[in-house]
């Protein structure tokens, strides 16, 4: 729709910017601060300049947490991505299933993210759990207390669990907008299953399924409650994300430098994600 | 937005689309064309076994909830002793638990407290906002549409430690409006975004109508539009309300007990007996119990929500 130019819309955006500007810019400065600054207890602040972000940018912590997150990211995405897509070609389009299969396959993305922890933490204990019980009843040596292996592969089922249906329900929403005049056209020229998904369906998911990547890597990039519920970061260090690192490091250690430091630098990467996000979403909507 | 005048567009050009299919149908041969198109309205359904995906997928949702429910109705020594599939001598002891135990039940009403605050909050500043968004050009809008995506976008880990000190200054810290301005961070640009999508999907004309029929600016926007776009509303405050209800992080680094939220009196279910599984899995179902009320009411916008508006 045209807009009109009217600076005084400002006065509308007016309290946003403030609310946000408290809850956002001002922490944001004091973080800014701590990165550049050292203290050595009480009140006494040092110049430090670029040192914090030196030292974090040559820390093998870091990198390794940031690697594990990475991968954890890449895991889950080649996860989600398809298996949601799958799901979502499967679902009814009409009759009673449509709002049984929306209604419990959204469940557990409105569940507290400390319960779905908690939730996976009893599934999959080898004593209580349902999940751990059968596999050591068929004879699997699974515990993800202290396995790094079962503990990501708990972590990841979890994340699949908890956050598909995101990647379900958008992409369903993709589905539903496709006209039945482009099925029928496809079965005129006899179009197989495939050249329907394909020519049809893929691109008319196209937007949808960028927001779901993005938003997928985007949150499991910040992950932080589920897996320091199930495994606290876990066994050794083998489940520390960047976000458990981070909060180790502030709030754990009071290493308030680096921890300062660590957070710009995850806040820019954040920030240039964010960027794509955004660019995409408009650029969709001039394209179109 | 163009997005949405794409979308009427595309709306318009498909009931075309379907006019002319059926009208050339009509024409030449009615019955087998209304089969055809039967079959073709069944496409995701088109063998007999189309349920099997979505029923096994929601098998493996449900499964772990069950799990926790099955376990909130038994005694701990029946989690701990014998494994059943269902609870053999059902107890309501752990609900029991919650309802009488006041360090428990207060961290229900600690959480609802700060969640609706915020959720009241994030809509009074955001429906303003998102209709300057919606309606207007004007110096830096692009720049401040873009900023609040950045913020909730942005990892609460980060914003941990610095909020804490910024809400110890203001001698904010244990207080339910401290949280509730915390989560803000996130909750008013998704408020923003979910809206501007709803508005922008109100034609301009509207306003224009009632402009030139005399309507101030206030009386229209409460009178005319808020209703028009009262769905969005709705959807805008269910996913504050549900952002702010699944947060931990932040809420349990500004609180120590007279705000403390049920999430993480949940965490501290270790007594000297060992851990209360029963207490734990029961407060676990209780919250879900928010959702899981609402869900049925938002089942078509929950991908919208998620979406910040963009689906």
């Amino acid at each position: 729709m045209e807009k009109t130019w009217n600076n005084k819309a400002w006065f509308m955006v007016l309290p946003v910017l403030v609310l946000v500007a408290f809850s956002a810019v001002i922490p944001l400065m004091t973080v800014v601060n701590y990165s550049v600054q050292d203290t050595f207890g009480g009140n006494q602040f040092f110049w430090a300049g670029a040192e914090w972000f030196e030292e974090m940018l040559h820390s093998d912590r870091f990198w390794a947490a940031m690697g594990r997150n990475l991968i954890f990211s890449a895991i889950i995405l080649a996860i989600q991505i398809p298996l949601g897509i799958f799901i979502a070609l499967n679902m009814p389009r009409k009759g009673w299933g449509v709002p049984v299969c929306l209604v419990l396959m959204a469940l557990p993305l409105l569940i507290p993210w400390n319960v779905v922890g908690t939730i996976w933490q009893v599934f999959g204990r080898i004593d209580i759990g349902l999940l751990g019980y059968t596999l050591h009843a068929l004879g699997f040596d699974y515990n993800y207390v202290n396995d790094p292996f079962d503990a990501w592969v708990t972590v990841i089922v979890m994340d699949v669990w908890h956050w598909t249906s995101l990647v379900v329900l958008l992409c369903y929403a993709g589905l539903v907008s496709i006209p039945d005049a482009f099925y029928q056209a496809a079965k005129i020229d006899g179009a197989s299953r495939w050249a329907v998904f394909r020519y049809i369906q893929l691109p008319k998911m196209q937007r949808v399924l960028l927001i779901a990547v993005l938003l997928r890597f985007m949150d499991s990039f910040m992950i932080y409650t589920e897996p320091f519920v199930v495994t606290g970061g876990g066994p050794g260090n083998s489940t520390t994300f960047l976000s458990i690192d981070l909060v180790k490091m502030a709030v754990g250690q009071f290493d308030l430098g680096p921890a300062a430091a660590m957070s710009i630098i995850y806040f820019l990467i954040v920030l240039l994600l964010s960027w794509v996000f955004y660019t995409v979403m408009t650029n969709y909507d001039v394209e179109k | 937005m163009a997005g949405t005048r794409q979308a009427v567009a595309d709306a318009d050009k498909d009931k075309m689309m379907r006019d002319a299919v059926t009208s050339t149908g009509v024409v030449h041969s009615g019955a087998p064309d209304e089969a055809l198109a039967r079959r073709m309205r069944r496409r995701g359904e088109e063998s007999r076994f189309w349920w099997v995906v979505p029923t096994l997928y929601i098998i493996f949702l449900m499964l772990p909830i069950y799990w926790l429910i099955n376990m909130s109705f038994k005694s701990n020594q029946e989690i701990l002793g014998t494994f059943s599939l269902w609870p053999q001598n059902p107890t309501l002891r752990n609900y029991g638990v919650i309802f009488t135990d006041p360090s428990w039940y207060k961290g229900y009403i600690n959480s609802i407290i700060y969640v609706v605050m915020n959720t009241v909050i994030s809509i009074a500043v955001a429906l303003p906002a998102a209709y300057a968004f919606s309606r207007y050009r004007f110096l830096g809008d692009k720049h401040l549409f873009f900023w609040l995506l950045t913020n909730r976008m942005a990892p609460p880990a980060v914003f941990a430690l610095p909020f804490f000190q910024l809400y110890s200054a203001f001698g904010l810290i244990d207080t339910h409006i401290a949280v509730a301005l915390a989560h803000c961070l996130f909750n008013v640009p998704l408020a923003v975004w979910i809206l501007e999508g709803f508005m922008s999907g109100v034609p301009k004309e509207i306003d224009e109508t009632a402009y030139i029929d005399g309507y101030s600016f206030p009386r229209f926007f409460v009178k005319i539009f808020v209703p028009l776009i009262a769905s969005g509303i709705g959807v805008a405050a269910f996913f504050c309300f549900m952002f702010s209800w699944v947060e931990l992080l932040i809420a349990r680094t500004l609180t120590t007990t007279d705000a403390k939220p049920i999430a993480a009196i949940m965490t501290r279910t270790v007594s000297a007996s060992g851990m209360d599984w029963g207490v734990l899995a029961a407060a676990g179902v209780l919250t879900i119990i928010p959702g899981a009320l609402v869900i049925w009411f938002v089942r078509n916008y929950i991908a919208k929500g998620f979406a910040l508006g963009r689906v």
